[in-house]
């Protein structure tokens, strides 16, 4: 078992849902990442959720895709964002999944990002170009390791592939919540609570619903189907301009309103 | 092992490069596509409604030139042009974007997205699109907009809307993102036209058979007209598409010589080039696993070529298997003897080929020159290069 299914299984006992931030790793850089994700904790986030910048991210939209943009150009390694983690995540008081391209593992060899993930502290993957069917591999070195391999279902994978996909996908399931990118919606599709509803009678997996969440109303109305709600651009945002401002200000800013958001659980 | 011609197999491999690491949203269109491609190919209507627009419209087949002129020039074998400049729109790119628009109507899709590098693509998408009553848009970096602006307004008149990408190296690989995205959010409707063999399965097999064309006509030609197989077959190679629709059908001709060229562009150093088969590593880009140019954490490098269509740090799937198994071997030539080449061409034999073309056309030269002349070097011409006259005029300082 990884840390996220004995979270998951605290928070249901306890009836709490989970109001899980994205940050991009290194945007602007390592230091205010790690502080990043000691505020979002300290504000009650039981689990976060770290962007390793890619070069070539397809499924994120603009505000991302800067992020990643800012962090490369300062030449960030992903030795770094591990050393870094290795620091911070034996001071945090909720575990840490990371959102990573399948390009980057590939390169590092699938053995050795595990290996070093796991060292770094990292308690699961989101990998969000790797489909089912080429995760076999990874989803042993994952279980081998105690890491969840978190695996998403979307509103065009029809029923019968998301069944294989809950069976392969461990510590919980990613709802991708809209057809496209990342990125902050004023309205999300009527369709997603069915949908979320016919998975939960399918399995006793977490689930957990992203992409487009910005809003408390969103909140609101998807926190009683699902265990936990993640919120990505509308926090990387907030964070575009830290250069320009105190950190101390941006800091108190994202933690305030993921702070709303929480409320609003 | 499966033989070469019977590749990829259903995970869309070609040896351990290829498959698929894309979005989730995607999987099921792709599969959807892998579908209705494999009914299409069983379907006879479907053959002979594509082979009728490829002779009618386009105006295949498309000859098998001897440049008797370049011939004397380089002292050696025999050349033959292989004339996809004659081609309406211009290059190999309308024999891949008919076939994708048939397959479009075939799944009910009613709008089409594609990128485009040199524009080739994207014009003969737009043409595509016009012919079919489809609406069309198309994803260009902002740098070729500005060095391939002929295209660029015949797409316009074609009825496409051409949206410029300002993000990254403002090139092919990040119009190739961008209608990736595009696509993530119009699946339900849209079909993505992709321009070359790269991507995730089934398009690296799809725009391969479509561009295959090239290489049947070429076989046939080669046997009816000169009595004999060529020794060699050159082309250049981008993503890979004209080099594949050449290849494909002469593979199992193991006494054929196969020849990629790859943009050497200013130098060796990584940055100054766009030739991954020749200086890359395999990696993950565009959803595939081949030859990349990327860093040690997976990153897609920046890479440079004179070429619009080959300024790309990618390269297909099937071109990797066929480096690995040795069949075909890739170099490169750089922008200073493409350019040199596109001069010769034009002076020895009348015809402008495209600039991503005249890097096919110089390495061919240097190999008819030392060989005897009763062999046959073919090579692919794969564009002409009316959209890149001014351009060449800019960069010697005269005006176009
Ligand atoms: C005339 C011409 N040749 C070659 C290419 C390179 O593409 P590919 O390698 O897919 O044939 C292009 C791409 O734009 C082109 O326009």
């Amino acid at each position: 078992m990884s840390a996220i299914d004995h979270l998951f299984r605290k928070l249901r006992a306890e009836g709490r849902k989970a109001l899980i931030p994205f940050v991009t790793a290194a945007d602007p850089d390592l230091e205010f990442t790690a502080a990043v994700l000691a505020e979002l904790v300290a504000r009650g986030s039981p689990l976060c959720e770290l962007g390793i910048p890619y070069s070539d991210p397809i499924a994120d939209g603009p505000v991302i895709q800067a992020s990643y943009t800012r962090a490369l150009a300062k030449k960030v390694k992903l030795a770094e964002i591990f050393r870094m983690l290795s620091a911070v995540t034996p001071t945090l008081a909720a575990p840490v999944v990371t959102m990573v391209s399948y390009a980057i593992i590939r390169r590092h060899g699938p053995p050795q990002y595990v290996a070093d993930a796991q060292a770094a502290g990292v308690a699961g993957l989101i990998v969000p170009d790797l489909p089912v069917e080429e995760s076999l591999a990874l989803t042993e070195l994952c279980r081998a390791a105690e890491l969840s391999l978190i695996q998403l279902v979307t509103p065009t994978t029809p029923r019968d592939r998301a069944l294989r996909i809950i069976q392969s996908s461990s510590g919980f399931l990613y709802y991708v919540a809209v057809v496209g990118i990342t990125g902050e919606r004023q309205e999300l599709p009527p369709a997603l609570l069915d949908n979320v509803g016919w998975l939960r009678e399918q399995s006793d997996l977490p689930i957990c619903i992203g992409f487009g969440i910005s809003l408390p109303e969103h909140v609101r109305q998807l926190a009683p189907v699902a265990d936990g709600l993640i919120v990505g651009s509308a926090i990387v945002r907030r964070i575009a301009d830290t250069a320009a401002r105190p950190r101390h200000d941006v800091l108190q800013e994202v933690g305030d309103y993921v702070q709303s958001l929480i409320d609003a659980l | 092992m499966a033989p070469p011609t019977q590749l990829p197999d259903s995970a869309g491999r070609f040896g351990h490069f290829g498959g698929r690491y894309v979005p989730e949203t995607l999987t099921a269109a792709l599969d959807q596509l892998v579908e209705q491609y494999q009914q299409a190919q069983a379907d006879a209507k479907f053959a002979q409604q594509l082979q009728t627009l490829l002779r009618d419209f386009v105006g295949r087949p498309s000859p098998l030139y001897f440049a008797e002129r370049l011939t004397q020039q380089c002292g050696g074998a025999k050349i033959y042009l292989k004339r996809e400049d004659l081609n309406h729109t211009g290059a190999h790119k309308i024999n891949n974007t008919l076939g994708q628009a048939l397959l479009t109507l075939r799944m009910g899709k009613s709008r089409v997205i594609a990128e485009t590098g040199a524009g080739q693509h994207g014009v003969a998408t737009a043409t595509a699109c016009a012919r079919f009553g489809l609406p069309c848009v198309v994803y260009m970096g902002a740098e070729d907009v500005r060095r391939q602006a002929p295209n660029v307004f015949n797409m316009k008149l074609m009825g496409a809307e051409v949206r410029p990408v300002e993000s990254g190296s403002r090139t092919l690989r990040d119009a190739i993102n961008e209608a990736m995205r595009d696509w993530m959010a119009s699946v339900d409707t849209t079909h993505y036209i992709i321009g070359s063999v790269v991507g995730p399965h089934p398009f690296p097999m799809i725009v391969r058979d479509f561009q295959s064309v090239i290489g049947r006509e070429t076989l046939q030609q080669c046997q009816t007209e000169l009595g004999r197989l060529p020794d060699v077959v050159v082309a250049c190679v981008g993503g890979g598409s004209n080099a594949a629709g050449m290849f494909y059908p002469l593979i199992d001709h193991a006494e054929i010589e196969l020849v990629g060229v790859e943009a050497g562009g200013r130098s060796d150093a990584a940055g100054d080039h766009a030739a991954p088969l020749c200086h890359g590593e395999p990696g993950i880009l565009h959803g595939s696993y081949s030859y990349v140019m990327q860093d040690e954490d997976g990153q897609t490098s920046d890479v440079h070529s004179i070429s619009a269509g080959l300024d790309y740090p990618g390269v297909g799937p099937e071109h990797s298997y066929w480096k690995e198994t040795g069949r075909v071997q890739y170099t490169e030539c750089g922008d200073a003897d493409a350019l040199r080449a596109f001069d010769t061409l034009a002076k020895t034999e009348g015809i402008l080929a495209a600039i991503e073309t005249c890097h096919a056309v110089h390495n061919a030269m240097q190999i008819a020159s030392r060989r005897s002349a009763d062999q046959v070097v073919v090579v692919c011409l794969s564009g002409r290069g009316d959209k890149d006259a001014a351009e060449v005029a800019r960069l010697r300082g005269e005006k176009g």
